[in-house]
This record gives C-alpha cells, structure tokens and sequence, in this order.
C-alpha cells in the first residue's frame, strides 16, 4: 500500500444553474491575459451540446485518455510515448483555434470618438488573433441553454447509440450544465504524453501542474487529456492549466470557481488512495467496471490501519482528519451519490459529479403524475426528462443501473423529508428501499441543502 | 472485480519501450516517478509556478458592491494590486441564517464577475464630453453675449440653430470639454428653462434608489430643490405589479429569498429564477431536497424549468387563464363541495370576502330581456358602507369609508374595525386593526338569502367580450339588494352551488364555461388535469402546512398590458388559501421591486423633504406617452379595453383623454402641470391680489389656464431638460424608443407608424396638425461606460464607477444593509454622482442667484395615498369638475395647489446640509410621522454641522459618506430608537402592542463604518410589512396577520373586490382572465403566424437576459464571449424554417414602430409562434445598418410602444390612490408583435 492523498471535488448538477460565475471568476484571477484569450480553464457547458472545445468528448477523432492495448496494458490512446516523439514537429490531433472559438474584442474606442456621421456609431467585432473585423461565429459558449440546438446540440458526441432517445422536439426539451475544470486525474495522461517531463503531480496533494520552466510548447498534452483541459498559450508557448487554485489552496481557502459558485454546488476535500492500485484500477477490461474500480482504490481514513499507514507515509495529522470529514469522500464513498466523468478514459479523474434530476416528462401532453408522490417515487426516475442513457454516457460509461441508482436516493431523500417538513415522522422505509438509513438520508440532505460553507470545503 | 487473481490481462502501460523512457526521468529530473511510471510526481522547489503565485499575490482586499438594476444586493471583495483594479470575488461573510438552513454566501452572478472590466476598458467615459455642434455655438454665443444663461436662450429658441443640434443627436462628433465649461452649460440649460418655461419643464430619471442610495439621491436632490420632476420607475418598467396596490394597498413587500426554504409548495410562474435571481437560486434548489414540490410555469424551456418536477409550458400572456382554472378548482374543492376551518377562519379575518357589495339592477335596453329570460340581470356595485345603512352608524367618522359585514352569530349588520374610516380621524385612535371580537362575519349569505338574482359577469375570453348572467343568493338592507364578495367569487368562478341558477360550469371537463380547467386548456395549451392536480395539491399543501405555499412570480407575467389581472387571479390562489403573511407562504413578485430598507432617510434625503414639500414626483410611463407623442398612433379608444358591463365611461374618449382627467382631478400627477410657468402664474397671483390657488381654480374654470397635458404639443408644455443618472433610458426602458428618437430627441428613427385617423383623435386634448420633433432642449446623461443613452446626449460627464465610491445597498432578497467603498479613487477625470451634482449645483446657484433669485412656485399635487386625502372620492364615483359634474376644489375634487418658496441662490447650500424641515416636521412614511430632533442632533455630532448661509448650524452631507450616515440615522430600519416609536405610534392608532418587535434593538444604531465591516441585519420597522424579530426570514404581511394591524386598504383587509367606477367600467372588479392584446385589430398588424413575402409573424417577448443586468454588462467582453457576441433574438426551429432562417443567420425584425438587425438564435427550447429578444441589448455592439431604412438597428424597445391602460390611472380613492412608484400606468411591452425574415449575410455597418 501506498497512500497518498488527492484534493478532489464534488460538483451536484443537480444544483447548478448554468450561470457561469464560476468561469468568469475563474477567468478573471487566472486566464484574463495575452495569448489566453480564449482559454477558460473552468467552463459549462449545456448538454447536450458540444462542448468546449467542439466534440472534445469524440475520443475517436480526438484520441485523447488511455485505453487498453491488445495485450491488455495500458496505452495512450494517440500512440505510445515513441508515436508520440516520432509526431512531436506535427501533432495531428490538436484542436484548432475554430474548436475552441476565435477570440474578439469590440472597436469600442468608436462609440466616443466617432466624428460626426451620418449614422449611430458601432462598435464592431475585431478578432484578437487578427486584429481585424470579424464575423463572430463560434464562442466559448455558443450552445448555451440549447442555442442552434438542431445544427449544434444534435451532434453531441454522447447522443451516440442513444439516438432513439434524445428528440430535439419541444415537447421533449430538456437540458442542464456541466462545469468542467482538469480533473487532476490519478492517471493523467496529459503529463504521461509530455515529452518535456515538464507536467508532474504534486506529492502532497495531487494537483497536476505544469512547470513552466520545463515547458517545451510541445503540446501533446493538449492532445493526451481527453477533457481538453490543457492549453497553450500563444504569447509565451507553454501549455497552462487548472492549477486547483493551489496558491489559494496551500492557505486553506477553497479554489476561485468553488468558492464563488452561487448555486453552492462545488465540494472540495480530501481523498486517500493507494497509488499502488492505480494502474490495475485504470486496467480493468470492461469500461463499465471502472467506476467500482475506481472507488476500491480510495481508502477510507475513518479505518485505523489506513490512519496508521498514512502516518507512517508522513501524511500530516490534519490532513488525515481533513479525509476524515471530507465532504468529497462523503458523497464518493459513503453516499455514493457522486460519480466520475467519464470513467472510460481510464485517466481515473479526481472532479465528480452527482448527476441531476429533471421534471418528469410527459405533463406537457398529458396528464402527467406526480413526481413527489411516494407511490411514484421511482417509476418517475424512468420518465424524467433527461434521458438516464444520456447521464450513463456521462458518468458510467453507458451504465444505466448506477446513474438510476443516483437519481433514486436523491428522489427518496426528498420523499423521507417531506414528511419531516410537514410536520410527520419520517418513513425509514423509504431510506431502506435505496440502501441507506434514515440517519445516513439525513447527513446526505444536510450536507446537499444545508451545505454549510466549512462543511462544502 | 479488480482482483489481478482473476485479471485476464497484464497490467503495465504500452510496453517496455515506454516503461524504459519514462523510467530514465529519474535520472533527468529531480521529480519522482512513480513505481508504476505512469507519473511524475514533485515536491518542493517549484520554481516552474511561481507564475501563479504572483498571479494571485494583490495588495487589498475592498468591499463593494454593484449599483445596477438589480435585487441582488451581493457584497464582493475587490482585489487591489500596485493601484490597480485586479478582479474581485464573492464575500462570504454574511451573518448566519441558523443552524438548520443554507446560508446566504456566496452572493453574486456572472455579471458582477465581470465588472471591474469596465474599469480600464475602451468603452470606459474617461472626460465631459459636449456634442462638438452645441458645444460650438454655445461658446460662439457666450462669447458674444457674455452670459452662460442668455447664450442657451439664444440657441434653444432659434429654430435653425436647435434644429442643428438635435438632427446631430446619437451621430457621433461628441468632443471634449472641461469640467468646468461643461457644468456651466448645463447649470445654464436649467436655470434658462425655469426662467423661460418653469421649472416643472425640468425633469430627473434614475431607477432604483436601493442599489446605490446616496447616488441616486444626487441628482434627486438637486432636481427636487430647483423644483424639477423626478420620474417614477418601477411603474414605467412595468415590474409595478398594479394588483398590489389593488390588493394590498401597498407597493410591494415580499419574502426574502431565504424564505423560500419555508415554502413547501413552490411555482414558479413567469419568473426565471436562476437567471433573474442568480444570488437566490440556490435557495429553491436547496429546499427542493427538504422535500418541497417545484412547478415551473413558463412558456419555453427556460432555465428554472431544469429544477420544477413539472413544467406547465404555457401559452404566452394566458396566465390568468390557468390561475383563474385553479381558483375554480380551489372554490369548488375546498369552500363549496366542503368547509375548511383554516381557510374560512382566513377569510373571514384577512381578506374582503364577507363584507357586502350592493348589486345595482341592470338598466335593460329592450331586446335584451329575452336574453335574460325575462328577469332582471344585476351588476356587483360598491361596498355597502355606515353611510348607507342610517341611524348612528351612518353618523358615524368617516362613514362612506366604513365597509359591512354581516354577523352570522346574531344576523346584524357590522362595520368591523380597521376599515379605512378608522385609519386617520379621532374617532378610530386604537380601533384601527383587524380584531373581530365576537363578531363571525359570514362569508356567503347562500342559507340566509332573502332571494336569488341574476347577476351579470363580463367575461374577455371569446373574440368580443360577452357577459355571463349567474344566479348569485342575496339579503335585503332596506331597499338595497347585498352579497358577499365570496358569493360574487363563486358566481364569476362558475362554480355551482345549491341550484343556484345561470349558466355555471357543469364540470370541470366544460370546456364553454370560464372558468373550468378544460376551458384553460383551450386557451393555455396545458392540460385540464394537470392544472385540476396541481390547483389541489397547492392548496392541500396549504392546509397541511398553515399556509406554507407559495408562488414566485415575476415579469413573464407582469409585463402584459393586463398584469393586474393576471396577478389578481394568480394572488387570489395566495390569499383564499391563507397563505399571505405566512413565512413560507404568499406571493413573491420578483421583477424590479426593491427594497431601499431605510426608505425613510432615502426619501427624504433623495426628494429634498429637509428644505422643501411636496415634491414634484412623475409617472414616467404617462410622461413619455404624452412627451414622445405616442399618444398620435393610437388607432382605438379608450372603450376599446372597457368591460361589457361597463356603463359607456369612456365612450369618445381617447387614452390621452383619460389621461387629462386622472391629472386635472388630482388622481395622477402631470408634469410640466399647467400650461403656464408656475413661477409667472405666483407672480400673476400675487399681482391680481389673489391666492394663489383662488387665481388658479378661477382661471381654471375661465379656460384662461389649462392642465398642460390637454395640450401637449404647445412648446410652452415640451419637457425641456432631462438629466439621466445610473440609468440608460435609451438602451433599454423606452418603450417606443424610436418615438423618443422622433418627437422628443429630433432625430434619426425609424417609425412607419401611421397617426391616429381624425375620427378617433382625443376628445378633450388638443390635437395639433404638425407633430413636434425635438422637443427637448438638453439631454444629459452621467455614465461611466457609453450606450445608446450617452451617444444620444448633448452632455456626457464622466461617472466613478461602484468599485471607486462610497454608497450603500440593500435588497429585498436578504436582511443586509452593505457599502460601496473605493477600491481605487476616481480615475481620470470622473467624478461621484453625489460630487458631480454639488459642481453642478454650485454653477447653478451662481447663475441662479443672478437670473432667478428668490421666487414663490406652485406645485400641483395629487391626492395622496395613506393619508386622509385618500378619502376624497367616496365609493369611488368619479366626479369631473370640468365636465360640470362637481366644483374644482383643490385636495378634493382636483389636486393639491402648494406655494413653496425657492432660493436659486442658495441650491448648493441646501444640497449639503440637511435642512430645517425635518426637524419641524419629522419624517412621514406610509401615514407614520416620527420626530426626529435627537437624529438631526446626533448628525450634528457625526457629520459635523455646516457654517454660513442658510446650511449655518445644519448637518453636513457634504461627502457621500456623511450622506449615507443620514439615511440611515434616519430610519427606524437602521436606527432602533426610530423602529420603536414608530411602532408605538402605530400603536396608538392600532390599539395592539407592537413595539416589541423592535425593542430588541432599541439602542442599536447601524452606522456606515459597520456596514464597511461586513453585511448588517437590518431591523424590524413600520416602514415595512413584515417581521424579522430574533433573526426571523422576512415575509411580508406577517405584522399584519400577526398584529392585526390592517393592510392600507378601504376594507383594512386584503382586496379581491374593486369597486371604484373605473374598475367596473373595465370589468374588472373581480380577479378575471384578460387575453393579450389583439395588435391586429388595435393597429392592423399582420396575424400572428401569417408567413408572407416580409417574413413571419409572431409574438415578440422581451424577457431578462442571461448576459446582463438590463444593458449593463451586454457590452461586457466576458459576457459577449460566453453568450453569442451582440444582439441576438431567439426563435423556435419551427418558425425559423418557415422563413428559411438559420441559426446565426442575420434577421431583421419590423414592426410599425421600428427594425432591430439582429441574429437568429434557432432552438427547440423556444415554443413556435413565440420569439424572445432578450432585454437591453443596446444598439452599439454589432449592430449593422438595417435593410429596411439603411439606419443602425435598433434596440428591444424600439418594436415596442408605449399602452396605458386607463384603470391604472386612478387616484384618490382608499389604495388606489397615488404614491410616488406605488400607483401608475405600466409601461408593459409584452402584447406586441412583429415580423421576422432573414437578410443578406453581408451586413453594412
């Protein structure tokens, strides 16, 4: 065993409201500079949609993440490290400028200076790349909430094989966001393309980062993340990233995009893990078992053999306590509300997220049932709006009994409180029905609603 | 699963290869791989990233805040390093709401994030900028004529030379001007103008006094001294929700948004939380998990709709459609088919329901007996009063005002207390509150009927409004026929009882009877069950819970040209069920209502109360009706949106005609007032050795005098002067903007509406063959940023921005008082509102002094809401001295005539110090008038008092700091000595204990250096309706319901029954379903869904957008990149295939009232038929030139106009009665359609 600990963060959909403080924030304290103009190392995006940048998630264009070789052993997906050295003068699978979306500014200085015309002064697009007028055409968020829905959101690479599913009519509509940073994977391969040994995870907690010293500009880590979350920066020729607010981080206050979340959504704490497991937990055949893989390779600190042994690997007292009463491994371990994003890239991300419930679908048209029902309580799950195909692409890798699995303890956690809302006992019954306690339901509803700042970071 | 024993493969990354390469790392780098050589890890040393370190290091830490238009209220830290503006992040230190629920950290929304960009930006006004023709002549004209004041008189009044000047507006050519030069030239505009026209010709407009109180009392202040009208806002915006004073009597007061984890039942109806109440949101997604059930109702997918457990996508504008459905179910289920203690005992105690309306026998014309059968129909009349019964109750004070009841314990006739009768004589001290005693009012006389009539009941839902005739039970009083409110509810709901006869709804699958939820269906598109389902399930809930449900409701329903009606039958389904004054319960109207806590230091400070009263307060929807000539294209009359019930009120008359009356009988305000300057009209008085008001209500009955607003177009009657601050009229609230561009500004516009044909001109207001263009001779604007308000402005001074100024902020939406403070000083030459008013001011009083001196002016004032003057129209009948109908007596009949005394020397003195007034007066808010000589003391020893002139020995409010001090020295919300003797007034008046809710902070006084320390929780106070004693989630009503202290109303309860003249006349003396506005039919627009060769036509909405706070922010570089780049409207894949549109695609969108050159958002979220532009996107970000006339796009609101519904422009009479943004016309936008078509790819600019 080797244990080791990982800053990690929980993000509940099911809270997120899609405003996009969390990227402006981000934006402004880290990205807002020359040769970063189009760089947002937090984003949202709307599903379904494309994404940012464009189709990311299409592996099979893009080729980023590991997958298994035929013998069964881990590889890069773009190639092995020799592919890699051998493309380095033209990576083929870089994302152009039109993926992401060229960046513009306004000729604003004309709306005071323009000279007497015979026209209401403009202030016209003019590209940051070019300098020159532009037409705008692509953004950072072009398909927010469903913008161009039938030329963009259709080709969302996770609508593959659910296509009877999704309907981009109307009556069908449904939609929500998903915040993204690095996922400071336990597997990265962003810093396993590196050919420069120049992106390298911090020992003590698990951030990635790259050393700006070390930077060659070589970007295959842009290539290697299969969540596009390294990028380079044109003015210096260094890839950047998400540093986890480390800065912020080492002073115990919570990153930029956790703390100014507005819907209260960002978790963040600690998580013990063997380093040990990694690679057979990245190894495992089936893409579905990569999840519980996964999960059985975090550790739980409230074991005193585990306490032990990460004292004795020199993890600090209060970091061990920290794991302890991490609301991350809360809603990981205990609850197992949170799920990875997709865990088929076998990079064993570290950014989870509890996926989110949505109105049930068939009132538009007809008489529709009540969701808050206990007699419907998980009949409703399978008539939500959000197709559980779609979530399972997401977080599971196509598996719909563990994303179902979700969805009903958050239906059964507002069932079991109602009652005490009203004034009623509680139905423990209902807690039983998907695995947990009455008490266990109770900690759960505490630490999503409540949510008290110390106890979301 | 994981178990290698059962592994079937070997684990290991590629290959050996790989395994040698990483694994020579450890020999290149000091770094540690791991075992596995997948990683790279290090500790230590990190040179590599002292990048971010130094990236995030930064100097200081400031609160501030964000002055814009909007409720958030959020406190942020700016980020300060080497003197310059970084970023800035959410606070987080707001005091705890309890252990038990979410807290109120972090508040702020991507908007904010994005402000301090504006700080160095390009669109940044960085100087005082002058349009270079105006500027030129003014200096040619100075020059030579050596006097600022007689140079502007010189260039307004020569025809060629104005014209010059205003054809520039909004063309470029702004140019640089000092400080100094540019002061003068407006000081000169203003004293000019009062010289010339009066000063009422003058006129302020900056919204939303809470988000940034101090400045917008800068500018208010100076406007009110020199005797300027400021105008209204929240009517003019259409966020004004009408049914509030109906109901209420009151503005608006609503819970807080942590109230909302109370609720147990939520809708959320026409409101978009998550978009319009970014900070809040989290409440209602928090509280759903507490198990509370989420309806969204809205006619997209919108952004909430991801949180409701059902959607009801609703067809636009058909709102009161489904509520009134629902309140058919809630009367059936829970007061006819069965009796439930909790809502009765309600009804009985809070609302309207048991008093008694006499019905009126309807007048037959023949032929119409055999409609209804041969007997007599009956119309609702109005509440039966003490005046009407005889003997001593008759003698009683104030006995018109005095509402009945009948005692179902003995059958006697009773006036309960708290009526308005009680409200302000001697006779009602201690008996005004809602105590019953023993009295059980009775809610439905149907077991103690004396008969059964045929009551007739107007209903809007066929193409021409019909009636419906149903049998209502009634007890005799005297020769009067009476019934309850609640037996009008039941008849006009269509809900059968007993065998009542009439044609009432035989079940809710009746789709031809208003108001079953099959008839809904018809008209809402949503399912009759679902609305049957949830109608019942809301108010379960509210028995279940004591009132605990409720609905959030905002400007998706409130900006129809009939949003009270759709309000007043969405709040019958808050009040019935028992659910107002209840945390947790009730209405919550979340579209620009505000709360400035402190309302009482604001207001007085703001409008200049210290120095002089009344002041001159406008509604703002009428100003621009009149003042930008929309009131020439109208193309119906004023009967065309009266009621079939109505007796013919309005036959002939024009809106404007409705209009002329409101102002001249004292209902509404008018500015300019009279036809003459009111400083000449004092100076005639007092040289004919009359009155002044004698000489005016002569000369007003001679004809010699006229009410301005009867001639609008007479140059003598123009709005001269308009200064504008923290507000962007132009860019955003001017519906009907390219009307603004025509007749007020003079310039480029793009109107193709035809003017009113001559048979349907007004009535009673002139009508001039030549329409004025330009009548505005100064339009002065104070912005930090440009917009399409600046590039319009002759002047353009250069404003700090809310990260460079001390100012205070508190919302609606949490209890906190919080500071603006600088994070950086002023940079370049840009100054505070609160300093640019004083160099203002102080220009002014030099020129002032020499041109002006002391004069006598007269200020013609409506009839007041909460004070006795709300008493001058018993029963609501109108009487219009003009038409013969009674005699004009100021205060009674016709408005207020006031002399005040101006010294034009002295302005700037006044504006800094705080004036005698108050301690002579004290301070009044909403009828409670509290002394304040130890406030004006402490100020003295805060602020420092002044020296010399008329501000000797007076407090100082020289600094925005001292002047934000005062406001909040000044009310009871922020000073506990004020809370408790209101309340203990109140007392007096209520004969209940209530300062108790305040005696907890008695000593507490909040002063401006705790609120820079962090947010304060404000305390309780009469200023508001609501309790947050001990740290309680504010909810409005709760004193009243808690107290029984009445609501302002006629009854003291709260209103479903209207029965002022111009309330039945509309057919609306009920809660009622009103449909959107037939644009073909009112001014021959296309038919919605018509697709011809210039497009398709369709609904055009104008809601909140997601990029910005109205237009702040849509010119954000942040916001742009993260939304679609410039002005975009969004349309449904259907309607965009119709016409060949594309997402992205350049379109054009026409209407007779103007072009917007836009792009096509094309979604399946948006429903067909149905297009939304969102709000505010100013004209100047990339927008080309139009196909249709080669002029610059315009901006939402320039395919709207201005509609003033008329019963909104009542006055004088219990709570419909006017306050300054309480009562008013709404400038609603939503009835409105237009064209859509797509235009060529390549756009000129």
């Amino acid at each position: 065993m080797r244990i080791m600990a990982q800053m990690a963060m929980v993000m509940n959909l099911d809270k997120c409201i899609g405003c996009h403080t969390c990227s402006v924030t981000c934006k402004q304290a880290w990205t807002n500079r020359t040769g970063m103009e189009y760089v947002w190392f937090n984003n949202v995006e709307t599903r379904p949609g494309l994404g940012y940048p464009r189709t990311y998630e299409d592996q099979d264009t893009w080729q980023g993440g590991w997958e298994l070789n035929k013998k069964g052993r881990l590889t890069l997906k773009a190639g092995g490290r020799w592919k890699k050295l051998a493309t380095i003068f033209s990576n083929p699978k870089l994302p152009s400028l039109d993926d992401y979306y060229e960046p513009w500014t306004y000729d604003y200085a004309n709306l005071t200076n323009a000279p007497a015309q015979d026209v209401f002064p403009v202030a016209r697009p003019m590209s940051l790349i070019s300098g020159k007028p532009m037409n705008i055409r692509w953004s950072a968020n072009w398909d927010d909430n469903l913008g161009g829905s039938q030329e963009v959101a259709i080709k969302d690479p996770m609508l593959k094989g659910i296509e009877d599913k999704v309907k981009f009519e109307f009556e069908q509509t449904f939609m929500f966001y998903l915040p993204r940073i690095c996922e400071h994977c336990l597997n990265p391969s962003c810093a396993a393309s590196c050919p420069s040994g120049a992106i390298y995870k911090r020992e003590e907690d698990g951030i990635v980062l790259v050393d700006q010293d070390r930077c060659r500009g070589w970007r295959m880590c842009v290539s290697g993340c299969p969540y596009k979350k390294v990028y380079f920066n044109h003015k210096t020729g260094k890839a950047e990233k998400c540093t986890f607010c480390y800065p912020r981080i080492e002073v115990g206050i919570p990153t930029v995009c956790a703390e100014t979340c507005v819907g209260r959504l960002r978790y963040i704490g600690l998580m013990l893990y063997d380093a040990d497991k990694v690679l057979d937990a990245a190894s495992v055949e089936d893409d579905q078992a990569l999840y519980e893989a996964q999960c059985d390779v975090f550790l739980d600190p409230n074991d005193p053999a585990v306490a032990r042994e990460a004292e004795l690997a020199g993890i600090p007292l209060d970091w061990i306590e920290a794991a302890k009463k991490s609301p991350v491994r809360r809603l990981i371990q205990d609850y197992k509300v949170a799920l990875p994003l997709h865990p088929e890239y076998r990079t064993m991300p570290m950014v989870w997220y509890i996926p989110p419930l949505s109105p049930v679908v068939d009132v538009v048209k007809e008489t529709g049932h009540d969701a808050e029902s206990k007699d419907n309580l998980f009949a409703a799950i399978e008539t939500l709006r959000i197709p559980v195909e779609y979530l399972a692409n997401l977080f599971t890798a196509g598996d719909v009994a563990t994303v179902s699995n979700v969805l009903k303890k958050l239906a059964a956690m507002r069932s079991f409180m109602r009652d005490i809302n009203l004034g009623e006992d509680p139905d423990e019954e209902i807690a039983r029905a998907v695995g947990m306690d009455g008490e266990s339901m109770y900690e759960m509803f505490r630490l999503l609603a409540i949510a008290k700042y110390d106890e979301r970071y | 699963m994981n178990d290698p024993a059962t592994r079937t493969h070997e684990v290991g990354l590629d290959g050996p290869l790989s395994d040698a390469l990483v694994g020579t790392r450890r020999f290149f780098t000091q770094a540690t791989v791991s075992d596995d050589k997948r990683m790279l890890l290090r500790e230590g040393g990190r040179t590599g990233d002292a990048f971010y370190r130094d990236r995030w290091s930064h100097d200081k830490v400031v609160r501030s805040t964000h002055g814009v238009n909007c409720t958030g209220s959020c406190s942020w830290k700016v980020y300060v390093k080497d003197g310059i503006i970084t970023w800035e992040a959410q606070q987080t230190d707001y005091p705890t709401a309890g252990a038990d629920r979410p807290d109120y950290e972090p508040r702020g929304c991507p908007r904010g994030a994005a402000f301090s960009w504006y700080t160095y930006s390009p669109t940044r006004v960085r100087y005082p900028y002058v349009r270079g023709v105006l500027l030129e002549m003014y200096r040619e004209a100075r020059a030579r004529l050596g006097d600022p004041v007689d140079a502007w008189r010189e260039i307004t009044s020569d025809p060629e030379k104005a014209r010059r000047y205003k054809s520039a507006r909004g063309k470029g050519g702004l140019v640089r001007a000092t400080w100094d030069e540019a002061a003068e030239l407006v000081a000169a505009a203003y004293v000019s103008t009062i010289k010339e026209w009066g000063p009422d010709r003058v006129a302020g407009f900056s919204p939303i006094p809470a988000m940034s109180m101090v400045s917008h009392a800068s500018g208010s202040r100076f406007t009110e001294l020199i005797g300027g009208a400021m105008l209204s806002f929240y009517d003019w915006y259409a966020d004004l929700p009408v049914a509030s004073p109906q109901i209420w009597g009151d503005q608006t007061d609503v819970p807080e948004s942590g109230d909302w984890w109370d609720a147990a039942y939520l809708m959320m109806w026409g409101s978009n939380v998550p978009v319009t109440r970014t900070p809040d949101a989290h409440w209602m997604t928090e509280a759903r998990y507490r198990g509370q059930k989420v309806i969204a109702i809205a006619p997209d997918y919108a952004d909430n709709v991801k949180f409701a457990d059902e959607w009801l996508a609703i067809a636009p504008g058909t709102d009161a459609a489904m509520a009134m459905a629902m309140g058919h179910v809630v009367l059936k289920e829970f007061f006819a088919d069965k009796q439930v203690d909790f809502f009765n005992g309600y009804c009985r105690q809070y609302t309207d329901l048991p008093f008694l309306i006499e019905l009126e026998a309807h007048s037959e014309e023949p032929g119409d007996e055999s409609v209804s059968g041969g007997t007599v129909t009956y119309r609702p009349g109005k509440f039966l009063t003490a005046a009407d019964l005889g003997g001593d109750l008759a003698k009683s004070e104030s006995a018109e005002f005095r509402t009945v009841v009948l005692d179902s314990r003995t059958g006697e006739l009773v006036c309960p207390n708290g009526s308005l009768a009680d409200r302000f004589g001697p006779e009602g001290a201690g008996k005004w509150n809602l105590d019953l005693g023993d009295v059980v009012p009775a809610l439905s006389v149907l077991d103690t009927r004396d008969d059964t009539v045929l009551v007739d009941f107007p209903r809007f839902d066929e193409s021409l409004p019909t009636i419906a005739s149903r049998g209502v039970p009634v007890r005799r009083v005297g020769d009067r026929l009476v019934t309850t409110v609640l037996d009008l509810m039941f008849a006009h709901y269509g809900v059968a009882r007993a065998d009542l006869p009439g044609s009432y709804a035989t079940g809710y699958d009746d789709v031809s009877a208003p108001y079953t939820p099959a008839w809904q269906e018809t008209i809402t598109a949503v399912p009759a069950e679902a609305v049957a389902r949830i109608a019942r399930e809301f108010a379960q809930n509210a028995v279940d819970t004591g009132g605990r449900s409720m609905i959030i409701v905002g400007a998706g329903a409130n900006h129809w040209f009939h949003s009270d009606t759709i309000y007043r039958a969405m709040f019958m389904l808050t009040t019935i069920t028992g659910c107002q004054g209840r945390n947790g319960g009730g209405w919550a109207h979340y579209v620009g209502q505000e709360k400035a806590r402190p309302v009482t230091g604001w207001s007085h400070i703001a409008m200049a109360l210290d120095w002089v009263r009344p002041p001159r307060q406008g509604i703002q929807t009428a100003y621009w009706y009149v003042h930008t000539d929309q009131y020439r294209y109208d193309h119906y009359q004023a009967d065309e949106v009266a009621g079939p019930t109505g007796t013919g009120r309005f036959t002939g008359m024009s809106t404007i005609d409705t209009l002329a009356k409101s102002a001249r009988m004292g209902w509404m305000p008018s500015f300019p007032s009279l036809n003459r300057n009111p400083l000449e009209i004092c100076a005639e008085a007092e040289a004919a050795g009359e009155s002044v008001p004698d000489y005016v209500v002569s000369r007003l009955k001679s004809g010699d005098l006229r009410f301005a607003v009867e001639d609008p177009d007479a140059p003598e009657n123009f709005p001269r002067v308009l200064a504008m601050w923290r507000a962007n009229l132009l860019g955003s609230s001017a519906k009907g903007e390219e009307y603004f561009l025509k007749h007020l500004l003079g310039t480029d516009n793009a109107v193709s509406a035809t003017e009113t044909p001559e048979h349907l001109r007004p009535r009673d207001v002139v009508w001039r063959d030549e329409a004025p263009e330009g009548k505005l001779d100064l339009l002065l604007t104070l912005d930090f940023r440009m917009t399409s308000s600046t590039i319009l402005s002759d002047v353009v001074l250069p404003a700090a921005t809310w990260y460079e100024k001390h100012d205070i902020n508190t919302t609606d939406m949490h209890p906190f008082i919080h500071s603006f403070n600088p994070a950086i000083n002023p940079p370049w030459q840009t100054k505070t509102d609160w300093d640019t008013f004083q160099v203002i001011a102080e220009k002014f009083s030099a020129l002032g002094a020499k041109h002006l001196g002391v004069r006598k002016d007269l200020v013609v004032a409506p009839l007041l809401h909460d004070t006795a003057e709300a008493m001058a129209n018993p029963h609501g009948i109108v009487r219009d001295w003009k038409a013969g109908e009674c005699e004009p007596i100021p205060g009674k009949t016709m408005p207020k005539l006031v002399v005040v005394e101006r010294d034009y020397g002295a302005i700037y003195d006044k504006m800094v110090s705080l004036g005698p007034l108050l301690d002579k007066l004290g301070t009044t808010t909403k009828g409670v008038t509290y002394d304040v000589k130890r406030e004006i003391e402490r100020l003295g020893h805060l602020n420092g008092v002044m020296r010399g002139g008329v501000k000797s020995g007076r407090p100082s409010i020289k600094t925005s700091v001292q002047a934000a001090q005062a406001i909040m020295s000044l009310s009871g919300t922020t000073n506990g000595h004020l809370a408790v003797q209101g309340f203990k007034t109140l007392e007096a008046r209520t004969g209940h204990v209530m300062h108790d809710l305040a005696a907890e902070h008695e000593g507490k006084e909040i002063n401006f250096a705790d609120i820079q320390a962090a947010p304060v929780p404000v305390i309780t106070s009469p200023e508001w309706s609501g309790s947050e004693t001990g740290g309680r989630r504010y909810s409005p009503f709760t004193i009243n319901v808690e107290r029984l202290k009445p609501w302002h109303t006629l009854t003291g309860r709260q209103h479903f029954y209207l029965d002022h003249d111009w309330m039945l006349e509309m057919g609306e003396a009920l809660p009622i379903y009103r449909p959107p506005l037939d644009m073909k039919k009112l001014f021959g627009e296309r038919g919605l869904g018509t697709i011809d060769e210039l497009g398709v036509t369709v609904r055009y909405l104008t809601p909140h957008n997601k990029w910005s706070i109205h237009s702040e922010y849509q010119d954000n570089l942040f916001m742009l990149s993260l939304a679609r780049g410039g002005q975009a409207i969004w349309m449904s894949d259907k309607d965009a295939a119709k016409v060949g549109i594309k997402d992205n695609d350049w379109i054009e969108a026409v209407n007779r009232n103007g072009v917007v050159a836009a792009r096509a958002i094309v979604s399946h979220r948006m429903p067909e038929g149905t297009v939304y532009m969102h709000h505010a996107q100013d004209r100047l970000i990339d927008v080309p030139r139009t196909e249709t006339n080669g002029r610059r796009g315009g901006i939402h609101n320039s395919l709207t106009r201005i509609l003033v519904k008329p019963s909104h422009l009542i006055g004088g009479y219990a709570q419909l009665a006017f306050a300054f943004n309480y009562l008013g016309p709404t400038g609603n936008q939503r009835d409105e359609v237009t064209v859509i078509r797509r235009r060529t790819e390549k756009v000129e600019y």
